[in-house]
């Protein structure tokens, strides 16, 4: 259920995440410690092509990287095999992805 | 002087493949007596229809694995001084096994894994060749030697929760031999070993919790080696991708 493929496909998003993930506490210590307000940090992330790619890129590989996670999960405790099991991998997928996407552009479309 | 003997409240789980319950044995503890010897006793005083298996007696066939209280044991070398919990001995068959009858399981899941994780030799020489020298104290083969006296006991393969939940994992057994394969300077084919240990049931399923490694009674470490599988295969996978482009 866990070929070498999506092993190296959940570690490698593991190693793609765990930069953003420490880069995104230290902005975050970073706006409460100044006191920046909401309106405050969307004028800055608002049409912010970096911010686009960074946090586009954290939100694809959690969407990667969970979706194998769960699936690992979800086989071995209800014995789900096959197409369903592949149909729940990429729904979850799927389903990260979008709500990610919407976050991402919510905070960075201009 | 008066002399009590104890005697101890023991199930055996009696059924077949499709069904079956624990029933009930008064036995007689004896001084250094063996959960073997329980389970002999039984036959032989009590039930001759009870069916076991065994073969050696001393640890070195690897047949007469079973689950006692709860645990998978090697029963001939397993004291029962050391497992008595409270007078009472449950003996059951191996788990993540099918049962065939009483306490005897159908191991040839077991067996098709090893040879489906490629844990055959594939020859560098043929016996015209000389034999070529292996250093004891070499890398490779420290780490081969360091699974080689396996019994084949399947206790490792009854204790993995990983077999439990997926029945297509090779298991730590069948891993662990692969891991001796591939670090054997006189084996020929190491990629077809690792091919064959990174499928779906491969070697990337375990979950690394080291049952195998807890209840080996020979004192092997399956997890490690299949960390060893793990370490070899990924830094091989994006080499091979470009040989194959
Ligand atoms: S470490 Fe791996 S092989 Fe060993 S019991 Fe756990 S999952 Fe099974
Ligand atoms: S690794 Fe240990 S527990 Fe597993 S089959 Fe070999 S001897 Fe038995
Ligand atoms: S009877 Fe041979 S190992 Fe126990």
């Amino acid at each position: 259920m866990l070929d070498i493929r999506l092993y190296m496909l959940q570690r490698i998003t593991a190693l793609i995440m765990a930069p953003l993930t420490l880069g995104h506490i230290a902005v975050m210590i970073y706006a409460v410690q100044g006191g920046l307000t909401t309106a405050e940090i969307l004028s800055r992330t608002q049409g912010s092509v970096v911010w686009l790619v960074y946090y586009g890129t954290f939100v694809a590989a959690v969407s990667i990287h969970a979706a194998i996670g769960l699936r690992v999960i979800i086989a071995e405790t209800f014995k789900l095999r096959g197409m369903a099991l592949s149909g729940f991998t990429w729904g979850v997928c799927g389903l990260f992805l979008y709500m990610g996407a919407r976050a991402v552009m919510a905070v960075t479309m201009p | 002087m008066s002399f009590t003997q104890n005697i101890m409240d023991v199930s055996i789980w009696r059924g077949d493949a499709q069904a079956g319950a624990f029933a009930h044995f008064e036995v007689p503890a004896q001084k250094s007596q063996t959960i073997l010897d329980v389970v002999a006793w039984i036959q032989q005083h009590q039930d001759p229809t009870l069916s076991y298996r065994y073969a050696c007696r001393v640890g070195m066939c690897g047949s007469c694995a079973m689950m006692v209280n709860g645990v998978p044991r090697w029963t001939c070398r397993t004291h029962v001084e050391k497992v008595l919990e409270g007078n009472k001995l449950e003996v059951a068959p191996l788990r993540n096994l099918p049962v065939i009858k009483d306490l005897v399981t159908d191991m040839d899941s077991f067996f098709d894994k090893w040879i489906a994780a490629e844990g055959r030799h594939h020859p560098t020489a043929s016996r015209l060749d000389p034999i070529a020298a292996i250093s004891p104290e070499s890398a490779g083969r420290v780490k081969a030697n360091a699974g080689i006296e396996c019994i084949n006991c399947s206790v490792c393969y009854a204790a993995c929760d990983t077999v439990a939940s997926n029945p297509d994992y090779l298991g730590p057994a069948a891993l662990q031999r692969a891991w001796t394969v591939y670090n054997d300077a006189k084996d020929a084919d190491k990629q077809a070993v690792l091919d064959a240990v990174s499928g779906v049931g491969g070697c990337h399923n375990c979950h690394t919790q080291g049952s195998c490694t807890a209840h080996c009674p020979n004192d092997l470490d399956p997890m490690t080696a299949i960390a060893g599988l793990k370490r070899v295969s990924a830094a091989s996978f994006f080499k091979r991708r470009k040989a194959r482009a």
